[in-house]
């Protein structure tokens, strides 16, 4: 071949690869979702954070519009501290509260947000006061044993009688 | 007697393998060093992507397809009994694009394109041609070696990309258009899940690493050949088994570094 074929045909070659890679990045992954997200962040302290992941999705009324950023533990009060990212163009009020929630059976844990009815608005850096921590299995199971152990002593303590 | 023969034996053999670890080593470092004065000439580096990325190009993308009708058929077969069929698209993507794009390609990159490299340079060292190079005031290593390694490295993470690119797009012909998935899950699970940087780059920057090794290895075992037939074909054989062990070793090592941390 001559040498300005084999130019030719490296040339395409290497197009088709980066047409490879821009098709992997856009298409079959987030970079397109990745560069529009700006946000500012916001503060919130669960008592337990569950199964809760870095990245994971912040939702309000089931739309995505945040992400967490970080997780950490309040070393004075034993909080877990979820720092989360929410888009520029969505503004809650101050007094919006924060749940974290299982996306169907065995999904993924993910931060629900409830909008509040205070007139100001949640600003960078500000901590959501009101929060539910993630629902733990195993306490609830411990609860409910719990529960039906107290239900028998009191059937078994009336018969008795 | 027959006891200190023995020993002298494993002595001989220890220190051969030691000397030629060394010698691999002070190639690749020789091979590094001639880099620049390759650069200089570009046109004998295109010239060997066209001699190893090109006509590597039809068994990748055959291979790729390949592997994601036949991911996507497997993985739909296991996800249907939970009824999470239509997490299939992100799970052919992870796995083409953290694993089996750069690992598979590496593979096929060591038998089709070292093994050439590896006969090539073989036969011209066993036809004096690399010594008649050296009268003629000409660096066969610069001229010769470092343009095939420079290739080789540019060709093998592009082939990884577009062997997972494809393959993705196999796992969509055999998902959405023969089984019937939706097609708007299929891509919108992927876009949510496979992060560019952690997944996508991981996996280039894996593919890059075994470039690097295919090619060495293959210079190195032609470089290091007997000059005569049976020589290289020793070393050809020898550089299929180097490579591909050395392929799967360093994978393992790369996973446990870049994914470690969910």
């Amino acid at each position: 071949m001559s040498k300005k074929g084999i130019e030719m045909m490296v040339g395409l070659f290497v197009l088709l690869g980066l047409a490879g890679a821009l098709f992997l990045s856009l298409r079959a992954a987030n970079l397109a979702s990745f560069g529009e997200h700006k946000g500012y962040t916001v503060v919130a302290k669960f008592d337990n954070i569950g199964g809760l992941k870095p990245r994971a999705p912040v939702r309000s009324a089931g739309v995505t519009i945040g992400r967490v950023k970080s997780i950490t533990l309040d070393a004075k009060t034993y909080l877990g501290l979820v720092t989360m990212e929410i888009d520029d163009d969505v503004r809650f009020p101050k007094d919006s509260s924060a749940k974290i929630l299982t996306s169907g059976l065995l999904g993924d844990q993910y931060i629900g947000l409830e909008p509040g009815a205070d007139e100001k608005e949640l600003a960078a850096g500000d901590v959501i006061r009101q929060t539910q921590s993630a629902v733990v299995l195993e306490n609830l199971i411990g609860q409910m044993i719990f529960n039906k152990a107290a239900d028998a002593g009191e059937t078994s303590s009336t018969e008795k009688k | 007697m027959m006891l200190l023969d023995g020993l002298a034996a494993v002595g001989a053999l220890t220190i051969r393998a030691v000397r030629s670890f060394g010698r691999a080593g002070l190639f690749f470092f020789d091979l590094l060093l001639h880099i620049p004065a390759a650069l200089r000439r570009f046109g004998l580096v295109v010239h060997q992507i066209h001699a190893i990325g090109n006509l590597s190009l039809l068994i990748i993308l055959a291979s790729g397809l390949a592997v994601g009708f036949v991911l996507a058929l497997q993985m739909y077969y296991a996800l249907v009994t939970y009824g999470a069929t239509e997490s299939l698209g992100l799970i052919v993507n992870l796995s083409l694009v953290r694993e089996l794009g750069p690992v598979v390609t590496a593979l096929l990159f060591a038998g089709r394109a070292g093994t050439s490299l590896t006969a090539e340079i073989g036969l011209m060292k066993a036809g004096e041609q690399l010594s008649a190079m050296e009268m003629m005031a000409v660096d066969p290593r610069s001229r010769v070696l470092a343009p095939r390694f420079i290739g080789g490295v540019i060709s093998m993470p592009l082939l990884a990309i577009l062997f997972s690119a494809i393959g993705i797009l196999g796992a969509y012909v055999v998902g959405v258009l023969l089984i019937g998935l939706d097609s708007g899950n299929f891509w919108s699970l992927m876009q949510a899940r496979v992060d560019v940087g952690r997944d996508v780059g991981n996996g280039v920057v894996k593919s890059f690493a075994f470039g690097v090794v295919c090619t060495a290895v293959a210079l190195y075992q032609g470089h290091e050949t007997e000059a005569t037939p049976e020589g290289v074909a020793y070393a050809t054989t020898r550089t299929v088994v180097v490579s591909s062990l050395s392929v799967l070793g360093l994978d393992f090592m790369l996973t446990a570094l870049m994914f470690s941390t969910p």
